[in-house]
């Protein structure tokens, strides 16, 4: 009876570890939660489509020929100076190509179409996002609402977000597997990223770039809010009295990871143009 | 006074270098393992410096192998320096594994800059000074003797890249002695790297290890190129060349054009970090992305570098052990040269995400999965080589076997992550990290592994062990699955690659997988050194002497095992593609020269040692900033050339009668052995004698 | 197959010494190999000089900095030792007396450091104009790419006298003549590259 109790409690055990393992793909883009994403997932699932058609003859051709034509068996042909046939050379050269132009095709209009700089289609105009890759977290400047915050980017669902990104030290780059893709963040330039969320949730978004000693830290969240949430929050974040002042700003700059995100009530003029400036003065 | 002089000296150097002093100082298990792996440098150093005292090998050591020109003795020597790079990158994998495994939700037991050394070294090492010195290794065996010559173009060049090589591994062995490693990663992208960020002395033994090693690399390229263009014996046209020639050119001319872009990159990085430039920082006009551009110019053909011998090896082996004509002969070299040409149109797709606009990156991605159709043409010609063939599955041949089912799989991601829109999510995670395993393990290791099994009897005269063979080979098969295929799910779920901290709980059993996989694959290692011992203590009852244990097909089987230093008495003349197994169906496999004449062969050189070792220090002295040190060695380089140049009395002549007697002594031995039919060629019947059917 | 049948590119010693001229044919080509992975890091330093070329960060320019007269000169100079060069290859090949071949090499050596000079003297104008490589990533940029072929020039130079040296020890030996063969194909190159820098730095940097 122990036994039984005890292989029981394995199986949970083992269950509760294969059910958490599965949990891991509902962080990615299986689990998109925005059209971009959910473009990409429909692209991938093309994509593997074809592919199944691409690997599976090899994956059977090259166990059952291998078996099939082995010393021992000897009831098979053996033709030991037979080594070309113009039907087969057809059969592996003209299939592949037809693939590869036809996924081709499908490359050049869905690069096109999920372009990070591309504008999402919409009525309504996108919410402006500035972010900062640092040393090792993320500044997220609302430049429309005037405020900041590190580590956090909080955006309504359903309207389109347009960042700018750039670096304040070394290369970096975001990604928001649920969301969209990545794109660099480089000191001294600005690259775009256009994204929106269509449901209300919390997303996981991280720099992939390694960076330094902090990489690991560098994680924030992506909180998405219908609307009116979205315009309370903006308020409070507003109203929090904790502004990026003189005194606040040199703190960026140091390598930490901050444990909590940390908001910004308001920032100063031209903040983004001020640090792109800034991260390609020289160093003393 | 000692203030002057002291940093004058040591340059950089203060005993916080030293990792002992660190671990002493601050008892953390990462700085403990720092330590013990230091000692096991030192320690294996030690060790092996007393067993060759005490066996009294040093003179022989230094005169039959360190200082030969012997293109195959240079080659075996590459190949050993690849398993001992091999045996601490996988250490190193290990290790990694084990800190993501331990580090969900907790720091685990290695420091994060710990961690980020060992990502650096294990691809700067995987790359630079296994998979490299491997494939140049295999290849200078087996190509002269392809090719029917007596060696390679410039036997000297062979040794110099030999040493510079061997000087660079020898420098990523004193980083971890000595300071510390670059936590860049292997392709050390700035500005990270630069001054501003990046201090210490790690980018700077990247910098130089690679830069010698990519020297080396050059070097070799022009000297198989020209091999192979120059040396072949008559009626080897380009058309009737092994397979293996063929990759093997094709590297070489890929190595010729492709390793400037590196050693440019690196150069200009040094530039920025020695001199104050400003390539790549971020200040002062600076511009990281010329560097990804240059370096990626080098670091795409690199991959191809790596994989084309690897297909050369399969060409060889699948038709061997099939017992059958290669099929599609001139598809496969059309799809090698293609494959060769393609590979330097297709660098940008490393950095898709770097915010150019969609037409380049559309298409850069569809030059990239145009790539997969030669490549797919490939593995198809190995499918029909076996159709209607006798296939032996010997430890070569699973190799093989286990290559085309696993690299398809590696295609298929290849293709995914050739798309740009699905690049953009899976681009720097786990995901990417799965896919270029999935290419160079069975790409490249396991092609090396076949060739190793494959041309060992050939360079040692006995075979390797079979039943050894297989167990490491099941390892390396299942080790990487149980690696490799976590990770894609990992990566698919956003996981960035190089993480020392895990936070997600849900990733937990899929790094626990990944984990034991790594461990399967040490395992895997392990039992390809037991085998390597097995073999060497049972070497009697597997001897080859005769020289063709497989019933073999190039020129390469036709001569004793292991060869004469002048590999052919007389220089073979071909009539075809598969020359030695034509001779043994026509019944006259080895047909003794009208004449023995006297062969001249290249005199033992210090040169390549002393340019190695001196290479070594002055990389040393750049790293220190010990330049007294820096400048000696640029000098006594430059004196070795010049020196060099002087030399007349550099050949050496090998007289006939020795050539007669070492040549009918193999001849004798020859009549006195049975050939063997295949079904018994991994017994100890099989005495090196093909057993010739139909 | 015949001597005459079997040719490399560039100078061949041909029928005037057959044996060695066999032996020129894999050292020779392989030369060129070599010179074409130079040629590629030249090619790449170019590219780079060109991407770089907007990124003066309000220091000099090209425009500033450039003397179009001394570089004429160097050019002049340069492509003179090419033909001196040229003709003490020929006078090798045809096997003119041996004062003829070091008279030749001489006057390439002295224009080959008369360059050197020239250029050094160009590149230390520039530092007193404050155009120094860590300036600015053009001016980084472009002194990468110039006194990479001017020590490609110094090295030549070292090249020349060590082969005088010798032709002068050994007399005109197998080796001799393949590494002068070389050193030739190695001096025009330095040409090329020149007459390359000369249109893609100077002359465009005069322009703009």
């Amino acid at each position: 009876m122990n036994a039984s109790r005890g292989k029981s409690a394995c199986f949970a055990l083992l269950s509760a570890f294969l059910l958490s393992g599965c949990n891991a793909v509902k962080l990615g883009v299986m689990n998109h939660a925005g059209p971009i994403a959910a473009s990409q997932w429909r692209l991938y699932s093309i994509v593997a489509v074809v592919l199944i058609f691409v690997a599976g003859p090899v994956l059977l051709l090259t166990p059952l020929i291998a078996w099939h034509y082995r010393l021992s068996n000897k009831h098979n042909a053996f033709r030991p100076n037979w080594g070309f046939s113009w039907t087969l050379e057809g059969f592996i050269w003209i299939p592949p190509t037809a693939i590869v132009i036809g996924l081709a095709f499908l490359v050049w209009s869905y690069t096109h179409a999920l372009d990070p700089y591309r504008p999402l289609v919409s009525a309504q105009a996108p919410l402006e996002v500035q972010a900062v890759g640092l040393d090792w977290k993320w500044l997220f400047i609302e430049p429309d609402q005037r405020f900041a915050a590190v580590n956090l980017l909080v955006i309504p669902v359903n309207r389109p977000v347009h960042i700018s990104l750039t670096s304040g030290t070394v290369m970096q780059s975001l990604l928001i597997p649920q969301l969209s893709g990545q794109i660099y963040a480089m000191a001294g330039m600005t690259t775009h990223l256009n994204l929106a969320a269509s449901r209300p949730g919390v997303y996981r978004g991280e720099n992939t770039q390694f960076n330094g000693a902090g990489f690991q830290n560098e994680k924030f969240n992506v909180v998405a809010l219908p609307p009116a949430d979205y315009d309370r929050w903006v308020e409070q974040a507003r109203a929090s009295g904790h502004p990026l002042d003189a005194a606040a700003y040199p703190a960026l700059f140091r390598q930490s990871s901050p444990p909590q995100p940390i908001v910004f009530s308001s920032i100063p003029q031209d903040l983004f143009q001020r640090i792109l400036v800034q991260s390609t003065e020289p160093r003393s | 006074m000692t203030e002057g002089v002291w940093p004058a000296v040591l340059g950089r150097f203060v005993w916080h270098s030293l990792p002992f002093v660190r671990a002493w100082e601050n008892p953390t298990a990462s700085e403990i393992i720092g330590a013990g792996a230091a000692s096991i440098v030192i320690f294996g150093a030690v060790l092996v410096v007393a067993l060759i005292t005490r066996l009294g090998k040093w003179r022989s050591l230094w005169s039959e192998w360190l200082t030969s020109l012997d293109h195959k003795k240079i080659g075996i020597m590459y190949i050993v320096l690849a398993f001992v790079m091999l045996t601490r990158a996988l250490i190193e994998a290990v290790l990694m594994r084990m800190q993501q495994a331990a580090a969900v939700g907790s720091p685990g037991f290695l420091a994060p800059n710990h961690f980020a050394q060992l990502f650096s070294t294990h691809g700067s090492i995987m790359i630079f000074f296994m998979a490299m010195p491997f494939l140049v290794g295999l290849i200078n065996y087996v190509m002269p003797l392809q090719i029917g010559s007596r060696d390679v173009a410039f036997p000297l060049l062979n040794s110099i890249s030999l040493w510079l090589t061997g000087g660079a591994a020898g420098l990523m062995m004193v980083s971890l002695v000595i300071g510390e490693f670059s936590t860049g990663g292997w392709s050390g992208y700035p500005p990270y790297t630069e001054l501003a960020f990046s201090p210490g002395v790690g980018p700077d033994y990247w910098i130089w290890a690679v830069t010698l090693g990519s020297v080396g690399s050059t070097l070799t390229g022009i000297n198989f190129a020209v091999t192979i263009y120059k040396m072949r014996c008559d009626g080897m046209h380009l058309m009737r060349m092994p397979l293996f020639v063929w990759t093997a050119l094709c590297t070489s001319i890929l190595m010729i054009f492709a390793m400037p872009p590196l050693t440019v990159a690196t150069a200009l990085l040094a530039l920025d970090r020695y001199l104050g430039f400003h390539f790549f920082t971020n200040d002062l006009g600076g511009n990281m992305m010329n560097y990804a551009n240059l370096f990626w110019l080098f670091g795409h053909p690199e991959v191809y570098i790596l994989i084309l011998p690897a297909f050369g090896v399969y060409s060889e082996v699948v038709a061997t052990f099939s017992s059958k004509e290669l099929y599609g002969y001139t598809s496969l070299v059309l799809a090698t040269a293609a494959i060769a040409l393609l590979s330097f149109t297709v660098w940008v797709h490393h950095f898709f995400t770097m915010g150019q606009n969609a037409n380049i990156n559309a298409a850069f991605g569809i030059a990239t999965m145009a790539i997969g159709v030669p490549t797919g043409v490939k593995i198809y010609d190995w499918i029909w080589t076996m159709f209607r063939g006798e296939v032996r599955f010997s430890v070569p041949m699973l190799y093989s076997l286990a290559f085309m089912m696993t690299f398809v799989l590696g295609g298929l991601t290849g293709i995914i992550l050739a798309i740009p829109p699905l690049d953009y999510l899976v681009h720097n995670t786990l995901f990417l990290v799965a896919h270029f395993h999935n290419m160079l393990i069975p790409g490249l290791l396991y092609a090396m592994l076949a060739g190793y099994h494959y041309w060992f009897p050939k360079a040692f005269g006995f075979r390797l062990d079979e039943k050894w063979g297989r167990i490491s080979f099941g390892c390396w098969v299942a080790g990487f699955y149980l690696a490799f295929m976590p990770l894609y799910v990992l990566g698919a779920a956003g996981m960035a690659r190089r993480t020392q901290e895990v936070f997600e709980p849900a990733f937990r059993p899929w790094l626990y997988v990944a984990g034991a996989g790594a461990l399967v694959l040490f395992c895997a290692l392990a039992f390809l050194f037991v085998q390597l011992w097995v073999s060497i203590r049972d070497r009697d009852a597997n001897r080859v002497f005769a020289g063709d244990p497989w019933d073999g097909r190039g020129l390469e089987w036709s001569i004793s095992a292991p060869p004469p230093e002048y590999n052919y008495a007389a220089l073979p003349r071909v009539h075809g593609r598969d020359p030695f197994y034509e001779a043994k169906r026509k019944g006259n496999p080895y047909p003794p020269p009208a004449s023995y004449d006297d062969i001249e062969l290249p005199k033992n050189s210090k040169t390549g040692p002393v340019i190695g070792v001196v290479g070594a220090a002055t990389a040393f002295g750049l790293v220190w900033h010990m330049w007294w040190l820096a400048v000696i060695g640029v000098l006594a380089i430059g004196a070795t050339v010049i020196a060099r140049s002087f030399a007349r009395d550099v050949r050496r002549i090998i007289p006939a009668a020795e050539i007669e007697r070492t040549e009918r002594r193999w001849l004798r031995a020859e009549a006195e052995i049975t050939p063997i039919p295949r079904a018994v060629e991994t017994t100890p019947a099989n005495r090196g004698l093909a057993e010739v059917s139909g | 197959m015949s001597v005459n049948e079997l040719r490399h590119v560039g100078l061949n010693l041909g029928r005037t010494d057959a044996l060695t001229h066999e032996e020129a044919l894999s050292a020779v080509f392989g030369f060129w190999l070599f010179l074409m992975s130079d040629a590629v890091i030249f090619a790449l330093l170019f590219a780079t000089y060109g991407v770089m070329l907007p990124a003066t960060v309000g220091g000099p320019t090209p425009a500033s900095e450039y003397r179009i007269l001394p570089v004429f000169l160097e050019t002049l100079t340069l492509l003179t030792s090419s033909f001196t060069f040229g003709m003490a290859s020929v006078a090798m090949k045809h096997g003119a007396p041996r004062q003829q071949l070091l008279g030749w090499m001489g006057v390439t050596l002295v224009l080959g450091l008369a360059f050197v000079g020239m250029e050094l003297h160009d590149f230390a104008t520039m530092f007193g104009d404050g155009a120094y490589p860590t300036r600015s990533g053009y001016l980084s940029s472009f002194f990468a790419l110039a006194p990479l072929h001017g020590l490609h020039v110094f090295f030549g130079c070292i090249w020349i006298v060590l082969m005088m040296i010798q032709a002068i020890t050994f007399g005109l030996d197998a080796r001799v003549k393949i590494n002068i063969l070389r050193l030739g194909l190695f001096w025009h190159f330095l040409d090329i590259v020149w007459i390359a820098i000369f249109s893609v730095v100077y002359l465009q940097g005069l322009i703009r």
